[in-house]
């Protein structure tokens, strides 16, 4: 069997382009932190997918004779004010802190990434135009732009994914329009730029396939930076109504008996801790990994 | 340097004016007319017809966009429909008490923050820098109202207790006294102090493997002189940065910390007028805020290019 010229570059590709991912996975399984940033992700991915199979009782049924009650070998991790079981709630909350993470980084990523990206592309007015509306945005500090967004909208799950999801917009546009004005530096873009390819397929096939490695692990740190804010709105009291089972809005309604039944408290803090660390170890060990300048 | 000190407070002239448009706009988006909220839900239909020709809401939104505007230009940023004092006197009064708690965690975390960051870069990979950046790591990874929480439950509950006391060590709540600063003020500090630790860290070790750090060793100086002298000096420039970021930061942080703490500062006071959708103060508050943001940014990049002139020529 002959093999032409065009066969043998593609399977060189394929098996250059195996290579290049075993020596990143090999890379990254040898590092610890990373490793446990990923364990501690996938326990929580498992938690929040599998919340029915794995939670003891229902988090929603109220046993009043255990309200309040410590820790003990029936609920493991005690009961909240109103008897129900901590564990099953916080098992059940990493479903709605999963969707909270996971669609307001959604919504950063389908809006920011496209802006900066045409910013950083064409440049002159319209980069202008995008980076001011962006410095707009970012003279809200903080979680200050969640919460104005929050309190005009009000309550609820679909208006709290909103407000979360505009925070994230202007980290995507500058991190995409950065990476842009980087790349379409490059020589391969230039020579796609002189065989005549179209804008959109420069964008498509040049330029977003290179800026992925940041935004990947951004993406990362923008979802534990979401699942903070989103704990912190439902604390404000701007979160998801009462009967929705979130961490944010378990410690609000817990500090009420934080001198009493501090269990109530200190569990909800723990897992919004424990996920939001696993992820940001996840974070820097991409950066470690996927770039080099980065590395230690 | 005047010609950029220029250019740059020029530039945040459309940003404020952009922030006053989205403010505007959250405002007329949210729920209610707010005639019927200031004149209360008792009010006749003829009052609160009278309050809507005198807020000029019969106008098109861009006229009272503009209306707005000469507004907060005069000072006039609109009474609270709960208090119905004046936005702006509300804001002056409750802000020493920010300025105050925002401050005190400026120099926690950073006193705290810097001194760790150096430890870690000293001994890279040792049991002190594992221990600081993890120490870093939990700090910029735990929701600081749950911290604040935890903190008061222990200084006034579990240590009291432990050491036969009646009252609390710390005051849980209230302000006054420089007691009722201390759990406040390492709540609010934490994310910061993480967030400064590792920037210490990182632009420390990067100095400290410059040429003029090795000559410096290479010529007799002792390691006290190597890393004070030389090192700290050139890494502590970008430092400076994110702690001017980080005390607007702590501005917009200061709303959950004194929720949390009862402290009577302009973060409260949002929380407490979100809670009885009083939109004039919420408005008010965060444009104030964001403003106030602007201002030490335009401020903190100003004593960059002070600090390191490459920038003022870029």
């Amino acid at each position: 069997m002959t093999i032409n010229a065009l066969e043998l570059t593609r399977t060189q590709k394929i098996m250059f382009s195996t290579q290049v991912l075993r020596k990143a996975l090999r890379r990254f399984t040898r590092h610890r932190p990373a490793m446990v940033g990923l364990s501690i992700v996938c326990l929580f991915v498992i938690a929040g997918i599998f919340a029915h199979a794995l939670a003891p009782y229902d988090p929603d049924k109220a046993d009043f004779a255990l309200a309040r009650q410590g820790p003990s070998a029936a609920h493991w991790l005690g009961n909240d004010e109103l008897g129900r079981d901590m564990l099953s709630r916080l098992i059940f909350g990493a479903r709605l802190s999963l969707l909270v993470g996971l669609i307001p980084v959604s919504i950063g990523l389908f809006i920011g990434v496209p802006l900066g990206l045409l910013a950083g592309y064409f440049g002159g007015g319209l980069d202008m135009f995008v980076m001011r509306l962006i410095d707009i945005m970012l003279a809200f500090p903080g979680i200050l732009l969640a919460i104005m967004v929050s309190a005009f909208l009000g309550p609820g799950l679909f208006n709290l994914m909103i407000s979360v999801g505009v925070v994230s917009i202007p980290v995507y546009t500058r991190l995409a329009r950065g990476s842009t004005l980087a790349v379409k530096e490059e020589q391969f873009v230039e020579a796609a730029r002189s065989i005549g390819s179209s804008h959109l397929r420069m964008l498509r096939l040049h330029i977003l396939p290179n800026i992925i490695a940041p935004l990947v692990i951004q993406s990362s740190l923008q979802v534990a930076a979401a699942i903070l804010s989103a704990a912190a709105l439902g604390f404000l009291g701007l979160g998801v109504p009462p009967n929705v089972t979130e961490w944010g809005t378990m410690l609000q309604k817990g500090r009420t008996y934080i001198f009493s039944a501090i269990h109530i408290v200190m569990f909800p803090g723990f897992a919004i801790m424990f996920v939001v660390l696993g992820l940001n170890l996840l974070g820097d060990g991409l950066r470690d990994l996927l770039d080099p300048r980065m590395s230690r | 340097m005047t010609r950029y000190i220029i250019r740059r407070i020029l530039l945040i002239i459309p940003v404020l004016f952009g922030a006053s448009i989205l403010v505007f706009t959250a405002l007329r988006l949210a729920p209610g007319d707010p005639a019927t909220a200031l004149a209360g839900e008792q009010a006749t239909p003829e009052l609160v017809a009278q309050i809507r020709q005198d807020m000029g809401l019969n106008e098109p939104l861009p006229v009272q966009y503009l209306i707005y505007v000469g507004k907060l230009l005069q000072g006039d940023w609109g009474r609270s429909t709960k208090t119905h004092g004046r936005v702006v006197e509300e804001i002056m009064l409750r802000l020493p008490n920010t300025v105050l708690l925002a401050t005190t965690s400026l120099a926690f975390a950073a006193a705290i923050g810097i001194l760790l960051g150096i430890l870690a870069s000293i001994k890279p990979y040792s049991w002190v820098d594992g221990g600081s950046m993890t120490m870093a790591l939990l700090g910029v990874s735990m929701p600081v109202f749950w911290l604040g929480l935890m903190l008061m439950a222990f200084f006034a509950v579990i240590l009291p207790r432990a050491l036969g006391m009646q009252s609390p060590i710390f005051p849980p709540t209230g302000s006054g006294t420089w007691q009722h600063l201390v759990m406040p003020t390492i709540t609010l500090a934490m994310n910061s102090m993480a967030i400064l630790a590792r920037m210490t860290r990182a632009t420390m070790l990067e100095v400290l493997r410059q040429d003029y750090v090795r000559t410096g060793r290479a010529k007799g100086l002792r390691e006290r002189a190597v890393i004070f002298r030389h090192a700290l000096r050139n890494a502590l420039i970008p430092v400076v940065t994110i702690m001017g970021l980080q005390f607007g930061i702590l501005l917009s942080g200061a709303v959950l910390t004194e929720t949390v703490f009862a402290w009577p500062g302009i973060g409260r006071l949002l929380v407490d007028s979100i809670s009885y959708r009083d939109y004039p103060m919420v408005q008010g508050i965060i444009l104030f805020i964001a403003i106030g943001f602007t201002f030490v940014n335009l401020v903190v990049d100003v004593l960059y290019a002070f600090l390191d002139p490459r920038i003022r020529y870029a």
